[in-house]
């Protein structure tokens, strides 16, 4: 079980408040990602559910009970740090070990749940080394070991790929997720990557300056954001705003359309601008247009096989039912 | 870019630092040699470098009249003692000075550094009768206690910037892994700061064998250390430059071996975990 809840939860430092009286529910077995850019608060909320930080007012409950006073060895929660933060003058094994020897796990039971990690995380061979000798997804393995073998209620992950080249951080991404399918256990995952949240989540919760803006799936957020932030952080790459006349037309403040959902043509079309910068990456093409009103530069995608030049001249047309409408507060509107 | 540097340059540099470097142990080497000389010898004018009849007679002498092998176990209880209670008090001293400072730490830090700007004769009065009272004058005991208290604030601040270098997402991982703040210390902090507190250790063990005020003044008969035992050859035996020499060398030998073999801990110690 890990369904964890929190109650108003408020944390200050000092007098600067990070993470104003909020609330959350996240549902047992439920990959839940918190996303938002730097200093949002997010890795301060999962510190707080973690219990290495304590809130300041508000209750956290695990699975029911109050674990607001409880420390962080006490409330059955597995943590991956953005640093691994293995411990360097263990082998592989007995950092996998560390959690269990904690718990005072029989030694055959201990050695039985470490070859069942191992194997299930490809660290069979690397058992006896120590973690200087090994590579930066190695080690993320490990650090995962380390928590798979406690059998949490919950799996914390604090920006876990953030250390790791740009490959071996789309195959781990593969594995955390496959692992959350097989061990169907509650994981909450902190990242500033909107690729990482959108490919992984069952909900993502968008957070600015410690308040949530949006709580939803994936595809919810992506077709409904409920406001500016949360239309202009989802998706890539970002939703095109347009303010003033255009956005008057539709009775808005501001509209919002992705580049997805343009159309270009070289000939006809809504909106005339010209090509600033093109993006080609063979399966799509990325253009820069200037000269729309409103919005300087857009940007389009286009298909891959899409052949325009710096300075062309380019007809846009959005498509109507794609259009999100904002109103002067910034939030959705319809 | 490295910076060139001629031959010419270099060998000038040598002879400047073994210059300075043999200045400064000449009196060390001189006492050694003096030790091997006899009493005329030792006072001759010109002075006797190496040219003499080396002699053991002054060793013989000094190990007959008094007992060196109580005076180097008085060193040993008294140094070694001191240092590892004042190791066992300023780790986890130094745990909370590190990893969960609070707004006053930076100043308690400096408060208890200052206290060894203090004359220690300023409180030799006060010590000296809490020590009567207690009946403790004279005794390994009370000593190892005084200079523990002595030493304890480098042996923190030591730690503290050893500490300071751990990250502390690891210990951070200790406590989601279960561990409770003894554990915590014991199989992650401890193991990960070896370095660094074996050069504490080292360094005061060093600063409490060398300390002469604490134990000349504290100390009769019992409990005397090396410190003591080179005084008694000094002013009230008049002047056996030799016999004191030998002294000297006996007390001076232990700790000087044992320096030699843990250099590079010790620069590491003197330096503060400045230098990695």
């Amino acid at each position: 079980m890990g369904r964890i809840q929190l109650k108003q939860v408020q944390k200050k430092f000092g007098d600067v408040e990070v993470i104003p009286p909020l609330d959350l529910e996240i549902d047992d077995g439920e990959f839940v990602v918190f996303v938002g850019p730097s200093g949002c608060g997010k890795s301060t909320l999962l510190r707080l559910i973690a219990g290495l930080e304590d809130a300041t007012a508000g209750h956290i409950e695990i699975d029911g009970d109050d674990a607001t006073m409880l420390p962080p060895a006490k409330r059955g929660l597995a943590m991956v740090f953005q640093s691994y933060a293995l411990y360097p003058h263990m082998s592989v094994r007995k950092n996998i070990a560390f959690p269990m020897r904690m718990a005072k796990i029989p030694q055959d039971e201990q050695n039985r749940r470490i070859e069942a990690a191992a194997k299930a995380l490809n660290l069979t061979d690397y058992l006896d080394r120590r973690p200087g000798q090994l590579s930066g997804g190695q080690r993320q393995r490990v650090a995962i070991g380390r928590a798979i073998v406690r059998e949490p209620a919950a799996f914390l992950f604090d920006e876990p790929l953030s250390n790791l080249d740009a490959a071996l951080r789309v195959g781990m991404r593969m594995e955390i997720s496959e692992l959350h399918k097989k061990l169907a256990t509650t994981m909450v995952y902190v990242t500033h990557d909107q690729v990482e949240a959108m490919t992984m989540a069952d909900k993502i919760v968008v957070l600015q300056a410690g308040v949530i803006e949006q709580v939803g799936s994936p595809l919810e957020l992506y077709r409904a954001p409920r406001n500016l932030f949360v239309a202009g952080f989802i998706g890539s790459p970002k939703m095109n705003l347009i303010d003033g006349p255009e956005a008057a037309k539709h009775n808005a403040q501001t509209i919002g359309i992705r580049p997805e959902h343009i159309d270009v043509s070289t000939t006809e079309g809504a909106w005339q601008g010209t090509v600033g910068v093109a993006e080609h990456l063979g399966s799509d093409t990325f253009i820069h247009i200037h000269g729309i009103p409103g919005c300087d530069p857009m940007t389009v995608r286009a298909g891959g096989e899409v052949l325009v030049n710096h300075g062309d001249t380019v007809y846009l047309t959005p498509r109507a039912e794609q259009i999100h409408r904002f109103d002067a507060q910034g939030l959705r509107i319809g | 870019m490295v910076r060139a540097v001629t031959t010419q340059r270099k060998a000038l540099n040598t002879a400047i630092a073994w210059t300075v470097g043999l200045l400064i142990f000449f009196p060390i080497l001189w006492t050694i040699l003096t030790s091997f000389k006899t009493e005329a010898q030792a006072i001759a004018d010109p002075p006797i470098f190496l040219f003499f009849d080396w002699t053991l007679e002054n060793y013989a002498v000094v190990q007959e009249r008094s007992n060196y092998m109580r005076f180097l176990w008085n060193s040993v209880f008294i140094a070694g003692g001191s240092t590892i209670l004042g190791v066992i008090i300023a780790v986890p001293a130094a745990w909370s000075m590190a990893f969960v400072p609070s707004k006053r730490t930076k100043d308690i830090l400096l408060w208890m550094l200052s206290t060894k700007m203090l004359p220690a004769v300023g409180v030799l009065y006060p010590i000296y009768l809490i020590f009567i009272k207690l009946g403790i004058l004279d005794s390994r005991i009370g000593l190892t206690v005084v200079l523990m208290l002595i030493n304890l604030p480098i042996i923190v601040w030591m730690l503290y910037t050893y500490f300071k270098e751990i990250p502390g997402e690891i210990l951070e991982a200790a406590r989601m892994d279960g561990a409770s703040l003894r554990n915590e210390i014991l199989y992650v902090l401890t193991p990960m700061a070896i370095p660094g507190i074996a050069s504490t250790l080292l360094l005061n063990f060093i600063l409490a064998w060398n300390e002469a005020f604490w134990t000349l003044n504290l100390t009769a008969a019992q409990a005397a250390p090396l410190t003591a035992f080179i005084a008694s050859y000094s002013s009230p035996e008049g002047l056996f430059f030799a016999k004191l020499s030998a002294a000297s060398t006996m007390a001076i030998a232990p700790i000087l071996i044992l320096g030699w073999f843990s250099q590079k801990q010790l620069v590491r110690g003197l330096t503060f975990g400045a230098v990695k």
